[in-house]
């Protein structure tokens, strides 16, 4: 057991650092809660590309860098610790990558990812419908061959970020014998990587709680697509996507999403004063950051066994289950206890005086009840550590 | 011991319901949420017609004459359909003060209007400090001649900015406890030197910042004795914890039903969600919240109708509804996946509320505070 | 960074765990439960032939010389099985303070002993206000002479009724700071004027009142240097906490298994309870907490082990792994139902086991009021 990071690893978290404080001074990006969902810039992520740093554990022949996952999470660890704009190219570097380099053609490995390294392509997801949430293989939205093309039709919701997309990645149903309330619809479901500017698309956005407008809906009326867009095999779509779900929740975005939040409410609690007492000295206060900083610590730690888990390269379903579990609790309940701290101040929006710390503490206590609904909703994470972790029955 | 509602207080709750439910759809709420007044004047009106603004003023005011109780359930129904209006604070921080301490003209020159709809009232306590004890107070109003002038800053102020009077909370006196030197003064908002902003907050709910720059009250607006205004405060944040308390059950109630009504249309793997246990054992949960909640708020709000000391049933009631409404308003949330996140679906209104009420007229650092302090366990 | 064990430590743990299946079933411990002594000395010396009771103890006492985070993956076994006996104490309370800050006499006289399972060893800690901060140390030891007298009354502390040897936390002058003159002394419990009760507790782990009534002890036996001992004390505890949690890991992860296993056999409205989705997201919630104090907890041990300041670590591992310990076993019983409740059933052994765990060297709030203060609060 080793709980050190190695020279090498020591030397390149400095780098990352030290690339952080360089942009923060000069400018570059304002530190926000959720970067990775609300932090959109182009620019930024083609400055995190010209490091290298996207793409980073992909094979160097595509143009990856072909390191470790656990250098990926140091990576990400910073640019989340940092507050840092990376939503632009978090999908594709995320997910699509590493599916495109699993199931995809040489020609699409060559095609899209030296471009997503490049900073040139952003992603969005393209699998929850109005009707199938959990329950994807229930979905919808039908990509009927015709030709040389697929023809689709149909709604997808909470697609992250398709407004700044090129690409969406498509979860569609290729084969309509397999009904969706088929016992085996999950069967005759494939992917795609669809170009956002092709006809018949139509994007909306939602508003959510914290009035941000990351999530949309999309709409296919008919949109055509080349065959060259199936990644991987016709129909075995959902079998392929499981994997890239675990990837999605394998992250130490589902830790450190409101990761600014808690250094700043912490230095909140040492520097307000209240009846002339500054608050950290308050028993409660000090217990509620003692238990934040405890099960912080103790997330991290399942982050850094799933990076190791795949390292190993094994895939790390019922870990990356247990950390998305346990660190999502984490994120909601540092929203609600800074909320706490903040007294009656909490209840202030980032546009009103008095507001503390930006709004940075309401806003992601508005985003914070989606943390244990996006990207496998705790329920579900709680079935597969019980059924894949623990073999209990079905 | 009955825990049933009298007839005559069933009809009102019923009558308050039906009329919400016709007057303020939730299209309505969201209007009135962006709307620079936050209210509905002739909604207003039409509520001082029915008698329910006047609802607890006794009937030689121009009142109904009813009971603290009854204005409680009227609060409860306007938790559940949510009403944006300056209720709460025209009732509690208006009325019961003068009720309390007020001259016999004060009474009647103030409470029939305010019965009518004419007067809307609010109370200006908080400060900077964001805590609701006389060391908060530090908004000076000094004598001069006839008058007082009163400078200062007051924050947090409901619907401040379209109330005709604010009860304003000054120090008058350094005495030898911060409760010591506290004065109440009745001001007209239309007095020279009162500017007044309101804040954007996550309840929407028009809280105001008040700045009172060299206004000057006549003496005769004082309200209760000099410097003895301390217990006139206590007396209204003990109602207003009970009453915020009484319309959170309420958003609670609806909270839970529309989430139970979700869970049982929703399909996933060709179930309705409400088939699965582990969401059937939360919705338990969320109603044992909802339903215990009510009678702790009920027990409170007949004591104080009665007349009886309840500075603990109040505090319990307060913190009890603090904790639920929020965890209800959560997992409300929760179970309807990720539509409950967005700003358009109704159960969002109720999150949002759920927050901004455990803070208003206390949260749990005060309540808890103060149920040790009536259990004899004094620091 | 590495979350796997090294070779030697899997064996380690294989013949740990196989040895411990056979020599410790638990009608055993149910045996040293009611039993007088609290341990089975045949077995003691099997574990001392082993190598146990030295395995970090150095070569050259008899010892093997193995790492901290070694004795860890041997601690979380015998949690696993609910090892009775003074292993914890001596090894862990004795050996590790006397290889710490003995003199050379005193790790020639005891730790071969240790070793090779002759000598008993125990703390005397912890007075009558329950306290673990030096203002809590009230035992005084007076000197006289070439010795010291020491007189007070000690609780809680494990196995003294058996045991050879006690190191006594006393007050050995007066001061402003509480956590000044302190000193740790190696007592022999045969001394005249030493005398103890059992205490009879939840997990009948014979802790004990021990009075000191005018004990004399020479000065060659003070550990480390007079007034000096409370840094010592501090880090004596540190080890301790984390040996305990890692003998509390053992406790869930067996308890754990016994749950998931019972849940798979139990039939209720002809399914097995497993397939209940309720059971399934306890028993997920249950797994998350093992797995959060295991590595909460491997960390600190493994800190420990290569001589990194881990203060901070060590507090987070024992407030985690404390809480987790209380919703688990609570989670447990849970879904054993009334049977789990029986006198006969295992888990109540373990439940109670952990009960005492989670109060041993501090609880929760003392711990996590340790991480307000590493934080910089």
């Amino acid at each position: 057991m080793d709980f050190k990071f190695d020279e090498e690893q020591e030397k390149f978290r400095q780098e990352v650092v030290t690339f952080l404080e360089e942009e923060k001074k000069q400018g570059a990006f304002q530190p926000i809660s959720d970067s990775w969902v609300h932090g959109y810039s182009h620019e930024f992520s083609k400055k995190i590309a010209q490091k290298g740093w996207i793409g980073l554990t992909w094979p160097k022949e595509y143009g990856g860098q072909g390191r470790s996952w656990m250098d990926r999470l140091i990576l990400t660890e910073e640019l989340l610790r940092y507050g840092a704009p990376t939503g632009w190219h978090w999908s594709a570097d995320r997910q699509m990558g590493p599916s495109i380099i699993k199931y995809g053609t040489e020609d699409q490995k060559r095609d899209f990812l030296p471009r997503i390294i490049r900073g040139e392509v952003s992603m969005a997801i393209g699998m929850s419908e109005p009707e199938a949430g959990s329950d994807m293989a229930s979905l919808q939205t039908r990509a009927i061959e015709d030709g040389d093309d697929f023809v689709l039709n149909g709604q997808k919701v909470w697609t992250s970020g398709s407004q700044h997309a090129n690409y969406i990645y498509l979860v569609a149903r290729t084969d309509p014998s397999f009904s969706p309330h088929d016992p085996k619809n999950y069967k005759g479901i494939s992917e795609f990587i669809v170009p956002t500017d092709v006809a018949g698309i139509t994007i909306s956005p939602l508003l959510d709680m914290a009035g941000g407008g990351h999530f949309t809906e999309v709409f296919f009326d008919n949109a055509r697509i080349p065959k060259t867009c199936l990644v991987g095999e016709k129909n075995r779509g959902f079998y392929q996507i499981m994997e890239q779900l675990d990837y999605e929740r394998a992250g130490i975005e589902r830790l450190m999403s409101n990761y600014v939040v808690f250094e700043w409410i912490i230095d909140y609690a040492k520097n307000t004063y209240r009846n002339g007492v500054p608050l950290y000295k308050e028993p409660i206060i000090r217990d509620k950051i003692a238990r934040l900083v405890m099960e912080f610590e103790t997330g991290r730690l399942l982050c850094y066994r799933v990076a190791w888990v795949l390292d190993q390269g094994q895939v790390p379903n019922y870990e990356a289950a247990i950390a998305k579990l346990y660190g999502t609790e984490f994120e909601k309940r540092l929203a609600s206890e800074a909320m706490e701290i903040l007294g009656f101040y909490g209840q202030l929006m980032p546009d009103s005086k008095y507001v503390p710390l930006s709004g940075s503490v309401i806003l992601s206590y508005l985003f914070s009840p989606g943390y244990s609904i996006q990207g496998g909703t705790s329920e579900i994470l709680r079935n597969v550590i019980a059924q894949r972790g623990l073999g209990l029955p079905r | 011991m009955d825990t049933s509602f009298t007839e005559e207080q069933e009809m009102l709750r019923t009558a308050v319901s039906d009329f919400l439910i016709k007057e303020c759809p939730k299209s309505k709420v969201r209007e009135l949420e962006e709307d620079e007044k936050g209210y509905s004047p002739e909604t207003w009106k039409i509520m001082a017609d029915l008698g329910w603004i006047g609802l607890a003023i006794p009937e030689e005011y121009g009142g109904m004459g009813g009971s603290f109780q009854d204005l409680t359930i009227v609060l409860e129904e306007m938790g559940r359909n949510i009403l944006p209006a300056p209720f709460l604070c025209t009732t509690i921080e208006g009325i019961f003060p003068i009720l309390d301490a007020g001259s016999d003209e004060q009474k009647k020159e103030f409470l029939p209007k305010i019965a009518n709809g004419e007067l809307i009232f609010t109370m200006a306590l908080l400060e900077s400090s964001g805590v609701y004890d006389a060391s908060g107070v530090a908004t000076k109003a000094v004598a001069k001649g006839d008058s007082y002038v009163i400078n200062g800053t007051k924050l947090f102020v409901e619907m401040a900015h379209i109330a005709n009077y604010l009860v304003c909370v000054t120090r008058t006196k350094e005495g030898a406890s911060p409760e010591d030197g506290v004065t109440l003064f009745i001001v007209d908002t239309t007095t020279p030197g009162i500017h007044c902003e309101v804040i954007p907050t996550i309840g929407m709910d028009k809280l105001c910042e008040v700045r009172f720059e060299d206004v000057v009250v006549p003496s005769s607006n004082m309200l209760g004795e000099l410097d003895k205004g301390w217990p006139i405060v206590a007396n209204v944040l003990r109602k207003g914890a009970i009453a915020k308390s009484a319309e959170s059950a309420g958003g609670m109630q609806a909270c839970f039903d529309m989430t139970v009504a979700y869970s049982k249309e929703r399909v996933q793997y060709d179930k309705p969600i409400a088939s699965f246990q582990a969401l059937q054992h939360m919705m338990a949960d969320m109603w044992i919240a909802v339903d215990t909640g009510r009678y702790v708020v009920y027990e409170a709000a007949w004591m104080e109708s009665e007349g009886l000391p309840c500075a603990k049933e109040a505090s319990m009631a307060k913190a009890f509804i603090n904790k639920f409404y929020q965890e209800v308003s959560r997992l409300g949330v929760r179970l309807h996946g990720a539509i409950g996140t967005t700003r358009d679906h109704d159960v969002s209104l109720y999150y949002r509320r759920a927050k901004a009420a455990s803070s208003a007229f206390g949260g749990n650092d005060l309540h808890h505070e103060t149920v040790a302090t009536e259990l004899g366990l004094v620091k | 960074m590495d979350f796997s064990l090294s070779e030697e430590q899997e064996m380690l743990k294989k013949m740990a765990r196989d040895f411990l299946a056979d020599k410790c079933p638990k009608t055993l411990v149910r045996e040293m439960q009611k039993d007088e002594v609290g341990y089975p000395p045949e077995l003691w010396q099997e574990m001392a032939g082993l190598g146990w009771m030295g395995l970090v103890l150095p070569e050259r006492y008899g010892g093997s010389g193995m790492a901290f985070l070694d004795l860890s993956v041997l601690l979380e076994e015998m949690g696993r099985a609910c090892l009775p006996g003074p292993f914890f104490p001596t090894v862990v309370l004795g050996a590790l303070p006397i290889t710490d800050i003995g003199t050379e006499e005193l790790k020639e006289s005891y730790l071969p002993q240790i070793a090779g399972g002759e000598a008993i060893f125990t703390l005397a800690l912890i007075e009558y206000d329950a306290g673990l901060d030096a203002s809590s140390i009230s035992v005084r030891a007076l000197a006289d002479r070439d010795d010291y007298i020491i007189s007070g009354t000690k609780l809680f502390v494990p196995d003294a009724h058996i045991a050879d040897y006690l190191l006594c936390v006393a007050r050995t002058g007066e001061s402003i700071k509480a956590e000044d003159n302190i000193t740790v002394f190696l007592v022999d419990a045969k001394s005249p004027g030493i005398s103890h009760t059992v205490l009879k507790t939840i997990a009948g782990d014979k802790l004990c009142e021990v009075v000191f009534d005018q004990v004399r002890v020479p000065e060659e036996n003070i550990l480390g240097e007079l007034n000096q001992g409370w840094s010592e004390v501090q880090r004596i505890m540190e080890r301790a906490a984390v040996a305990k949690c890692c003998e509390m890991i053992g406790n869930m992860q067996q308890v754990l298994e016994m749950t998931v296993d019972y849940a798979k056999e139990r039939m209720q409205f002809t399914r097995p309870i497993g397939s209940f989705q309720a059971i399934q997201h306890h028993c997920a919630n249950m797994a998350t907490d093992v797995d959060a104090s295991r590595f909460s907890t491997y960390q600190a041990a493994w800190m420990l082990s290569e001589g990194f300041p881990c203060t901070k670590e060590v507090a987070i591992a024992r407030a985690i792994t404390t809480d987790a310990s209380r919703r688990m076993l609570a989670l447990a019983h849970q879904i054993h139902g009334a049977i789990g409740l029986t006198e006969d059933h295992d888990l109540p052994i373990y439940s109670k086991r952990a009960k005492a765990a989670e109060l041993a060297f501090g609880d929760t709030h003392f711990y996590r009021e340790l991480v307000a203060q590493q934080v910089g609060l």
